[in-house]
């Protein structure tokens, strides 16, 4: 079915637009990414005010040890799945005791995280002008540790934090190359599907927090 | 005017629930989209840049739908190309029999609407979910949805409960409960499914990827969690590059929500690497025709396909305003929906949906993507005129805006007609001088119809013409 098909729809396509079979094409428009400059405190300063607005919280910290301060704080006794990203390692999450890590199996990670009050991740970037986590998926961080915990707490470098989105495509202009899955994640999850009335955490975490490492 | 409308529109129009939901709803969207459009004060330009890049992008589409097909499956995934529903639910059901699959998640998308997927799949014994929370209702009460980005909008949380109660034996009535409810019960759902089907607001053609745009991340566990993810695109969806998003992100979530950002924005470009702990084994992409070509085929009405289906044009709209979204023919409503139902099924289906604007504009103002619906409008009218005086119909018609237009084009014909109105047209209502009916000879069959909704002025004893005349007779010539 599927090469006819495909035969079928492009000759359709080309009827349509009186073009044929490697008829060569105009160039596209011209890329448009404006981005702006803007020094470091005032990318910290930018996303803490976007991604507040959004319901998030932000703690700006200056050392990886403040960073697993940070974190023993937020979890406040809660269990934690960590994922193994190098940063995290960096910042030692893995040596507090109620924290899990280091998964590598598939099942044994979906069953961790369907538990897990809090999932743990570093971020590829940071994006200040609309408070927004870039994740990459990889072996070192998987998808579902931001996904299925009811809380997402993401740790880093003060150094990853982008202008904008137009910085991020600057910097990866193909994002198929390194990752198969890129994930923007802007706030905690909402809904307003009945009555408009707002809902936090309807299928992913309600509760999100970014932790800052300045100096890295 | 074409053939009557659908009894039901007066229904929703003496429903004051359903008004004040739908109006409240529409109108906080419109708050929110101008409030978020004001902080860019280069959104036109961004607008103009979208236009561009679709028009580019629809005009090669099929280079484009050549590289989409090299690139995904270049990073391991497969292209399924799709004439109609049919061919979209034989790939499905021979993947699910292959794999094994009994249980499917769904995230929101169109465009399975637009090919009943999920009765296609119950009918062989499959489940399919829908988990968006509003998609999830209306599953429930066997509805379609009645805005393209707000699918429960005419719901109150009453109906919720009562959806609920009798499907799930729950009376919650807060909406925040309603939520948590729907969470559990998807939660295992998504743990448990085989499959994973989600569409596509963007196909990013030089990544071979997909891209979904969500708030509540049903999506996100659709794609992440089963082993195999299928998304659904219609083939009007790609753009050349992923730098290109830099401009459509922006105008989506601002267009569509009040959003900068939606809260989730997914790339999805191939299965799992090696070395990735979870994430599908296999990623298919499904692009769908199913009347698209047909659309493509006409020049001045092409641009319907640019469509990135904000739903501004919905929430703008003084017609689906009042009329709301189930009394459109198909699932898309609003204006977008009445340039694309009669070019996907032909406007012999539904003659009066073109009819169905007073061409304002407010749509065209508003697309994130500059189409121009009323031009379409225009053209959609003109061709269910011309069917059916091709069919016979409207001879009369033609005939006299024949001799309206040869008059207009004579000024001394027109002049004399104009007096020839002064003087004999009757004298009206005597306190406002609307003239409210013609006596019978000067208004045959089609006028009578005409005035019975219409109230004339009366013509001025003097024209402005003679006016005009008089006065520079006064004044001397001008200099």
């Amino acid at each position: 079915m599927n090469s006819a098909s495909r035969d079928a729809i492009l000759g359709r396509v080309r009827e349509a637009l009186h073009r044929k079979a490697g008829d060569v094409i105009e160039d596209a428009p011209p890329v448009r990414l404006d981005v702006p400059e803007l020094g470091v405190p005032a990318r910290i300063a930018g996303f803490r005010e976007r991604f507040e607005a959004l319901n998030g919280k932000v703690h700006v910290v200056s050392s990886r040890d403040g960073a697993r301060q940070a974190i023993t704080e937020i979890l406040n006794g809660r269990a934690a799945v960590a994922s193994n990203a190098r940063f995290l390692e960096e910042c030692g999450i893995g040596w507090l005791s109620s924290v899990r890590t280091g998964l590598t199996d598939r099942e044994e990670l979906k069953a961790a995280c369907a538990e897990a009050p809090v999932g743990i991740t570093s971020a590829q970037y940071a994006i200040a002008s609309t408070g927004t986590l870039a994740m990459l998926s990889s072996a070192e961080e998987p998808r579902l540790v931001s996904l299925l915990p009811p809380a997402h707490i993401a740790v880093i470098p003060a150094s990853r934090i982008l202008v904008n989105l137009d910085e991020l495509f600057e910097k990866l202009p193909l994002p198929a190359d390194v990752t198969s899955a890129l994930v923007f994640i802007s706030g905690p999850s909402r809904t307003a599907d009945i009555e408009q009335i707002l809902v936090r955490g309807v299928h992913g975490p309600g509760e999100i927090h970014v932790v800052i490492v300045e100096g890295c | 005017m074409s053939s009557s409308y659908p009894i039901q529109i007066d229904a929703t129009v003496h429903d004051p629930a359903l008004q004040k939901a739908v109006y409240t709803a529409t109108g906080r969207l419109m708050d929110m989209r101008r409030n978020a459009v004001a902080l860019v004060p280069q959104f036109e330009e961004l607008r103009n840049h979208a236009n561009a890049v679709k028009r580019h992008t629809i005009g090669h589409l099929d280079h484009y739908l050549e590289l989409v097909e090299r690139n995904v499956e270049a990073h391991g995934g497969e292209v399924v190309f799709a004439q109609d529903s049919t061919e979209v639910a034989d790939f499905i059901l021979t993947l699910a029999k292959q794999k094994g699959a009994k249980l499917f998640v769904k995230s929101k998308s169109m465009t399975t609407e637009e090919i009943h997927l999920n009765s296609r799949l119950e009918a062989h014994q499959l489940e399919a979910v829908e988990t968006d929370l509003g998609e999830y209702i209306l599953q429930l009460a066997d509805e379609r949805p009645y805005h393209i980005i707000a699918p429960a909008l005419h719901y109150t949380r009453h109906d919720v409960a009562r959806i609920f109660e009798k499907k799930l034996g729950r009376t919650e009535t807060e909406p925040s409960d309603q939520a948590m409810i729907a969470r559990a019960v998807l939660r295992q759902k998504f743990l448990d499914a085989d499959i994973g089907i989600t569409g596509a607001n963007f196909v990013i053609a030089d990544s071979g990827a997909v891209v979904v745009v969500e708030n509540e991340g049903n999506a996100r566990l659709t794609h992440s969690a089963p082993k195999i993810h299928i998304a659904i695109a219609g083939i009007e969806k790609i753009i050349p590059r992923a730098q290109d998003l830099a401009v459509f992100l922006a105008l989506l979530g601002r267009s569509a929500t009040g959003q900068a950002m939606s809260v989730y924005t997914s790339f999805v470009s191939g299965p799992r690497r090696t070395g990735e702990v979870d994430g599908p084994d296999e990623f298919y992409l499904i692009l769908l025709d199913n009347g698209r070509t047909k659309v493509l085929a006409d020049e001045a009405k092409r641009q319907s396909l640019y469509c990135i289906r904000c739903g501004a044009c919905l929430n703008h709209c003084p017609v689906y305003r009042k009329i709301g979204g189930h009394n459109y023919p198909w699932i898309y409503s609003g204006p977008i929906g009445a340039i694309l139902t009669p070019q996907f099924h032909g406007i012999d289906h539904d003659p009066w949906l073109p009819f169905a604007s007073s061409l304002c504009g407010a749509c065209a103002e508003v697309c994130p993507v500059k189409i121009d619906i009323p031009r379409v409008l225009l053209e959609l009218r003109r061709d269910v005129i011309e069917s059916k005086t091709a069919a016979g119909a409207n001879k009369l018609e033609r005939m006299v805006f024949r001799m309206w237009a040869w008059a207009m084009k004579r000024p001394h014909m027109y002049e004399r007609l104009g007096k020839m109105a002064a003087i004999g047209a009757p004298r009206g209502d005597a306190k406002t001088g609307w003239i409210k009916d013609l006596p019978g000879f000067l208004a045959p069959g089609p006028v009578a119809g005409w005035l019975q909704e219409r109230d004339l002025p009366r013509p001025a004893a003097h024209s402005f013409r003679e006016l005009w005349r008089e006065r520079q007779k006064k004044k001397g010539p001008a200099t």
